[in-house]
């Protein structure tokens, strides 16, 4: 394998992110509009110099709305990630170290966690919630719900690499001059967990940007008037050709900008490690 | 040679000639093609007196024959399988005069007998029907006499609002006919049914009417309808002429439409539909105390609904394809619309001049109560709905205006109703209602205090305030009079304080959109179901 070519498209990938990170943190110089205001006189607009990428059906700006969505779901789908991450390393690689009834016990509570119906929890739960929340508190909830609902799958890997691990030479010798318990985990166990946590979590950030997207979808989700890439994409739903309103698609191609960069870093790292 | 061509031809041309005088006589030349369009749910029964889907209402207006039928265009009601028929003074009984030398579609005659075997299936406890709710005014037997052939007197045990046009809705079944509902006395007859895909229709051979040139009605051969409820794909189908009628179109799809086939669409103006949005008013709510005080204060309903530009929901939510709702009746109602009532003035100043006359007072851009509450509440409408939850996103901008903070959540469905009808869990809804018929009495589950259908505070076991004592009152009274004038009189009356008292903040009615394609001949839409086909029977297809 090519290492330049590898660090190219790493490099590609994350030069594309920072630049659309760096956009939605101006969001507040690039577009001072902001994303709620209605401009009910030019409502559903094509492109102009006022309005760069138009506006949508009630007015509001669609540049301003990109920017601010592309910063609620680039910034909030990794903390759920992190949040995510950490309960499988808890709830997996504890369950792996521990081994025996407790290895049973976990992987049977994420099977069943695995055979809920994600997406119908997440609607009961929103319905569930206090409903006289602030749009912030929607999103941050809308985040939270996903990173505590998304952690099942990377349990199950995690519990598998730190069960390899729990009888590795290493552990054995630790074990032997007398480490036991949480320190050995801490110590010398955790650590070792580290490449596949980082994968999990690389991983699991364009899972919760896609998830969030189809909670937006079904008008869950982020509350009005705060934009997401979710509730931008329902914009698509009336569409009947592309040509009609290509610049619609915007929201829906930095989607896939980003998910695709994602990937490229996660499987380019894996392929140079 | 000659004399053999010659004699082709004359036999071609008698042959033509004989072909032609049969058509004439058995009405099959006037007879036109296919019809298509989509049915956006699966019909649940072809029984026409269990009927409750729209699916199988679509189905029951095409096939069944009524003794009366509101004319669509006119709202006005007129004679069908009934030549005549009269109401007795106190509502509770009605005669009609019924046609006579028609048959079913199986050949069966149709006698008063038929009529008095279908409002007895009608009436029957057992049988659940939903059509017959309608006619089912207190307790006791309802009577049919049959006077002769053709005249049946039926009673009633207590009277019935607007009894006769009850009828437009009741389907006349055979009670001889071994092919039972399937024997139909409408325009069409049900030839095939293959569940999840089509309903084929083909034209009744005996269907009675006549046009003016004496010609057999239908036009039709037949109409399919495929099942579809996809809207998209509804939409994209009649773009490549594969159906051609859409009833209730979406206002994004019929400009889109209308941009490049303008002769197609057809806005019919307001229909009977109306988006509205209310309070939470129940006192055993879980709400706080100061937040019950706001909601149960008509001074404060009316200052929001002062502070919605509704002008501005029709314009933008709708595209312009909606009016300013007026209150509970829409103006497409001709007749019990009330004519004196005019459209809220949208105005903030006033709102605010309003709340601020009850205690309320604005620091630093935000109101507070006299307690020094922040004026915050949510609004819930069902997700899904782009319509609904872009009003809510208007109104919380419009009411952001006068200082209020509106929070907009969307839920599923089932969820909504949950907190609506259950917990009471909710601050305000926005939510439409679905109007199909005309009269008020249909509205009685609504206006009624102890209605489970009262949203606002539904199931009072007493009126809880004077005004929903006086609609109580003023709605039984329309009920059990049988003289129109009087009716319209209590009606109008509950219109002007549902305005006064706002209990319903009416945002809009929307427009009755259709689409026709060009080939389908006759077709006249109007705002009431079916919009498109309501004079199904003089549609042809080329």
């Amino acid at each position: 394998m090519n290492p330049w070519r590898t660090n190219f498209w790493r490099n590609l990938a994350c030069a594309v992110l920072l630049l659309v990170v760096g956009l939605s943190l101006a969001a507040n110089w690039l577009a001072p509009a902001g994303y709620a205001r209605q401009f009910r006189e030019a409502t559903d607009a094509a492109p102009s110099r006022v309005h760069w990428l138009g506006t949508d059906e009630i007015g509001r700006d669609r540049f301003a709305r990109v920017l601010y969505g592309t910063r609620i779901s680039l910034l909030l789908a990794p903390a759920a990630a992190l949040l995510s991450t950490l309960m499988a390393a808890l709830v997996g690689g504890l369950a792996g170290y521990l081994g025996g009834v407790w290895a049973r016990a976990a992987m049977a509570m994420t099977d069943l966690f695995l055979s809920l119906p994600w997406l119908f929890l997440l609607i009961t739960v929103r319905a569930l919630l206090p409903l006289n929340v602030s749009p912030l508190f929607s999103v941050l909830v809308t985040f939270l719900m996903l990173g505590l609902l998304g952690w099942t799958s990377a349990a199950r890997v995690l519990c598998s690499s730190a069960g390899s691990l729990r009888e590795s030479d290493f552990v054995r010798q630790a074990r032997a001059s007398g480490v036991r318990g949480a320190r050995l985990f801490w110590i010398h166990v955790l650590p070792n967990l580290k490449a596949v946590l980082l994968a999990q979590f690389w991983i699991s950030i364009p899972v919760f940007i896609l998830s969030e997207a189809n909670l937006g979808i079904l008008g869950l989700g982020v509350a009005e008037p705060m934009p997401s890439w979710g509730s931008l994409l329902r914009e698509l739903e009336g569409l009947i050709s592309v040509g009609e309103a290509p610049w619609k698609f915007v929201p829906l191609i930095l989607l896939v900008v980003v998910v695709t960069s994602f990937q490229l870093m996660l499987s380019k790292q894996e392929q140079a490690a | 040679m000659a004399t053999e061509i010659t004699r082709r031809r004359a036999i071609l041309a008698a042959t033509l000639v004989a072909a032609a005088c049969l058509g004439i006589f058995t009405g099959s030349a006037s007879a036109q093609g296919e019809l298509r369009f989509c049915l956006r749910s699966e019909p649940k029964t072809f029984d026409p007196l269990k009927v409750e889907d729209d699916a199988s209402v679509a189905v029951r207006y095409l096939t069944g024959g009524v003794l009366l039928r509101m004319n669509r265009q006119t709202q006005a009601l007129e004679p069908e399988l009934a030549q005549s028929w009269k109401v007795s003074k106190d509502g509770r009984q009605i005669t009609f005069q019924l046609r006579s030398g028609i048959s079913f579609s199986d050949g069966t005659p149709f006698s008063a007998d038929d009529v008095a075997y279908t409002v007895q299936q009608l009436m029957d406890p057992a049988l659940h029907s939903p059509t017959g709710d309608a006619f089912r005014s207190g307790p006791g037997n309802t009577e049919t006499k049959i006077l002769s052939a053709t005249q049946i007197s039926i009673t009633f045990p207590a009277p019935v609002a607007g009894l006769d046009r009850q009828f437009d809705q009741v389907a006349i079944l055979s009670a001889h006919s071994g092919k039972k509902e399937m024997a139909v006395l409408g325009p069409f007859m049900v030839d095939d049914y293959k569940p999840g895909a089509t309903v084929l229709l083909k034209r009744n051979p005996n269907y009675w009417k006549t046009d003016a040139q004496g010609r057999k009605l239908p036009y039709l051969d037949s109409i399919r309808l495929d099942i579809q409820p996809n809207r998209d794909v509804e939409m994209l189908r009649f773009k490549r002429s594969e159906i051609g009628l859409i009833n209730s179109l979406d206002s994004e799809y019929f400009d889109k439409l209308a941009a490049t086939s303008p002769q197609l669409v057809h806005d019919a103006g307001p229909s009977l539909d109306s988006e509205q949005m209310w309070f939470n008013e129940v006192a055993k709510s879980p709400l706080p105390g100061y937040k019950k005080n706001w909601f149960r204060s008509a001074n404060f309903r009316r200052a929001i609904s002062q502070a919605i530009n509704r002008d501005d929901l029709a314009r933008v939510v709708f595209r312009g394809h909606a009016q300013a709702a007026i209150g509970p009746v829409s103006p497409a109602n001709k007749f019990w619309f009330n004519a004196h009532l005019k459209p809220e003035t949208y105005s903030p100043d006033a709102a605010l001049k309003a709340l601020q006359g009850e205690g309320f007072r604005m620091e630093n851009g935000t109101l507070k109560d006299k307690d020094g509450n922040e004026v915050t509440f949510s609004v819930i409408t069902n997700s899904g709905n782009k319509y609904r939850e872009r009003m809510a996103t208007m109104i919380q901008e419009d009411l952001q205006k006068i200082g209020i903070h509106v929070n907009v959540v969307t839920l599923d469905f089932p969820s909504l109703i949950e907190r609506m009808t259950q917990t009471f869990d909710y601050e305000a809804i926005l939510l439409g209602l679905t109007n199909v018929g005309l009269d008020p009495s249909e509205q009685m589950n609504v206006w009624l205090s102890s209605s489970e259908n009262h949203q606002w505070n539904p199931s009072e076991k007493s009126p809880e305030t004077p005004w929903e004592a006086e609609i109580d009152r003023l709605m039984r009274a329309q009920a059990s009079s049988a003289d129109a004038q009087k009716r319209k009189e209590s009606f109008d009356r509950v219109q002007e304080i549902a305005i006064e008292q706002a209990p319903f903040i009416y945002l809009v009615n929307r427009n009755a959109l259709s689409a026709v394609a060009a080939n389908v001949q006759g077709a006249s839409p109007v705002i009431l179901v079916p919009q498109t086909y309501w004079n199904v029977e003089r549609l042809a297809v080329k």
